[in-house]
């Protein structure tokens, strides 16, 4: 097991290497100056004269040849130093770190509401024996996973405060102007995980086990919340890595929508001022939750599903 | 793909068999949801590529006194706070949103196959090094992927479409993969090679064609998330630039008026909604007859 962990955790690094590597290419590679459009990037194109552009070259160290730069970029990456903004002059790791906050609150927010009500109604949907409210139930994760993230937020925001004033639309003090940003980030990841666990549950029902426990007398309820559910738990908890990335994506157009600070709007922000050392300091923050995520499930499915055995080169289970 | 879907209207079309043609029509008519779905996506493709059948006005003037008027019947979306028909704006906006949609599956389509045609053929070394390169590309969160080669590339509707096309290469990489090793040791791919046609030929003539179906299958699947892609993208700002019309970008332009005018935000986001949902419905009865009509292989 020990092995199994140590080499899971090397491949997570490699991973995350890979991933800082492909973002930094893809930033200081493809445009021809990346200078230049820095520059351009706080305002008119042309208000930056030469040897202000010589300078921001010398600060963020674009002077250098670029392998230099990405080697140096890199080794001050693994001590958690990724440069300074551009637009702040403030380092990139503090920014990220003031903006975190916001971004887990909202979040958790969501992720509780995603968990309970994707879960809720895939139970919900497998348990109810009327045709029609199962068909019904069993439809409403395609209207979720098919409405865009910013209309569904806008539409609560006009319904909910301005016409019913039930709740704050904006406000970042009060819990209550939590509940429509967190909805609305929930919604798309709920009907997925929705759509997964009621598929699972409807396997896990019809398995030789349930129908071993029914046989020995279980009551319904009994297979359906004690044996099933459990085990169709675990393809769902395959993809929290997925789910948790598409939170994180999805907290750029949620709070731009609910106009909440956070991680989501400094990086629509840091993208509209093309604050490339910002841009990569988050992408690289955004693999990272990705990968852990990843890492923590992977060193959790055994210890879930018994049948599972640790992978990887030479390990006995 | 030889779905039993255009199995059963192709018969119809040539007007032959009137068994077969009554079998279709039984197809269709116990799936009026799929129905409905494949007339909107007809009628947004349409409107798409000829928007002067649906609307005579002009998308990018308004009539001053018209400003901010409610849905009616001379304005069906009503106006903006310039007096221009939302409805005609949306109407033109299809082109854009649905272009960049096309350009960014065709970019993972053609990308993603070929890497996975690469991998899955030679194997070895290649396949390790291609899918690794592709579970990288999968663990950055897809928006955030799009948002760096946006920052790089700049904003505009072909760059956000590159940014997200660039974001299910790895998707179509590891099908394409999938389906090549599956007939890659087939008979006819051995008899290929054993009667001395080159490799390169042998992929693109025989483990191609038959590789294709689930990857095309994936194509119509990628459509509705690529499009809610796209269309947040503009949202944010970084695609379509005013006044061109284009759906996300029709939404945020709307904010402003979200307690006094609700239909500028709400009727276009309506519009991206339903064709997402036609899209994966339409996607969803494609990827059913896909594995239904999966053969086990000679």
């Amino acid at each position: 097991m020990a092995r199994y962990v140590a080499w899971r955790l090397a491949q997570s690094a490699l991973v995350l290497w890979a991933a800082f590597t492909v973002a930094f290419a893809a930033l200081y590679l493809l445009p021809s100056d990346p200078v230049s459009i820095m520059a351009a990037g706080g305002g008119e194109a042309n208000a930056v004269s030469d040897e202000q552009i010589a300078d921001l070259q010398r600060v963020h160290g674009l002077d250098r040849p670029l392998w230099e730069q990405y080697l140096d970029r890199l080794g001050n990456a693994l001590t958690g130093d990724f440069g300074l903004s551009v637009q702040t002059g403030d380092p990139v790791t503090e920014v990220i770190a003031e903006a975190l906050p916001g971004t887990l609150q909202l979040a958790g927010a969501a992720l509780v509401l995603a968990v309970a009500g994707g879960a809720g109604l895939a139970l919900l949907a497998t348990w109810t024996r009327a045709r029609w409210l199962r068909q019904v139930l069993l439809s409403l994760p395609a209207l979720g996973v098919s409405a865009p993230t910013f209309w569904v937020g806008l539409l609560l925001v006009q319904l909910v405060s301005f016409r019913w004033g039930l709740l704050p639309a904006f406000g970042q003090e009060d819990w209550r102007a939590l509940v429509l940003p967190a909805v609305t980030l929930a919604l798309p990841t709920g009907a997925v995980l929705a759509q997964i666990f009621a598929r699972s549950l409807r396997t896990a029902l019809v398995e030789p086990y349930a129908d071993t426990a029914r046989a020995k007398g279980a009551s319904r309820a009994r297979v359906h919340f004690g044996h099933a559910a459990p085990n169709a738990a675990v393809p769902p908890l395959t993809v929290t890595a997925v789910l948790l990335g598409n939170v994180l994506s999805g907290s750029v157009v949620v709070e731009t929508v609910f106009s909440r600070s956070g991680l989501g709007r400094t990086t629509a922000a840091a993208v509209d001022a093309q604050d490339i050392p910002l841009v990569l300091g988050i992408v690289a923050f955004g693999a990272a939750v990705y990968v852990v995520a990843n890492l923590l499930v992977d060193l959790a499915h055994p210890l879930l599903d018994p049948r599972v055995t640790v992978g990887g080169p030479a390990v006995a289970a | 793909m030889s779905g039993r879907a255009v199995r059963a209207i192709a018969p119809a079309l040539a007007g032959t068999g009137g068994a077969r043609a009554r079998r279709a029509l039984a197809f269709w008519a116990r799936r009026p949801g799929l129905v409905a779905s494949v007339l909107l996506i007809a009628t947004v493709l349409t409107a798409a590529v000829a928007p002067g059948l649906f609307t005579s006005q002009d998308p990018l003037t308004g009539v001053p006194a018209d400003r901010l008027l409610a849905p009616s019947a001379d304005h069906l979306f009503g106006t903006d706070q310039l007096g221009r028909d939302l409805f005609t704006r949306t109407v033109h906006g299809a082109a854009e949103s649905l272009r960049a949609t096309a350009l960014a599956v065709g970019l993972g389509l053609v990308v993603g196959s070929a890497f996975g045609l690469v991998a899955g053929a030679f194997g070895g070394l290649v396949d390790d090094a291609l899918m690794r390169v592709a579970d990288v590309l999968l663990s950055i969160p897809a928006l955030l992927l799009s948002l760096t080669v946006v920052t790089a590339l700049g904003f505009g509707t072909v760059n956000v479409a590159i940014a997200v096309g660039v974001t299910s290469v790895a998707s179509f990489a590891r099908i394409m993969r999938a389906e090549v090793i599956r007939v890659r040791d087939v008979g006819y791919v051995e008899a290929a090679y054993a009667s001395g046609v080159r490799r390169p030929t042998v992929l693109l003539r025989h483990v191609l064609p038959n590789a294709s179906g689930p990857v095309l299958v994936f194509a119509a699947v990628e459509f509705g998330t690529v499009l809610l892609a796209v269309s947040a993208l503009s949202f944010l700002g970084y695609g379509a630039q005013p006044p061109e019309p284009e759906w996300g970008a029709l939404v945020s332009d709307g904010r402003d008026y979200l307690a006094t005018a609700w239909w500028l935000t709400t009727l276009p986001g309506l519009t991206i909604a339903a064709t997402v949902l036609a899209a994966n419905r339409v996607a969803r009865a494609l990827e059913a007859e896909e594995t239904q009509d999966r053969e086990p292989l000679p």
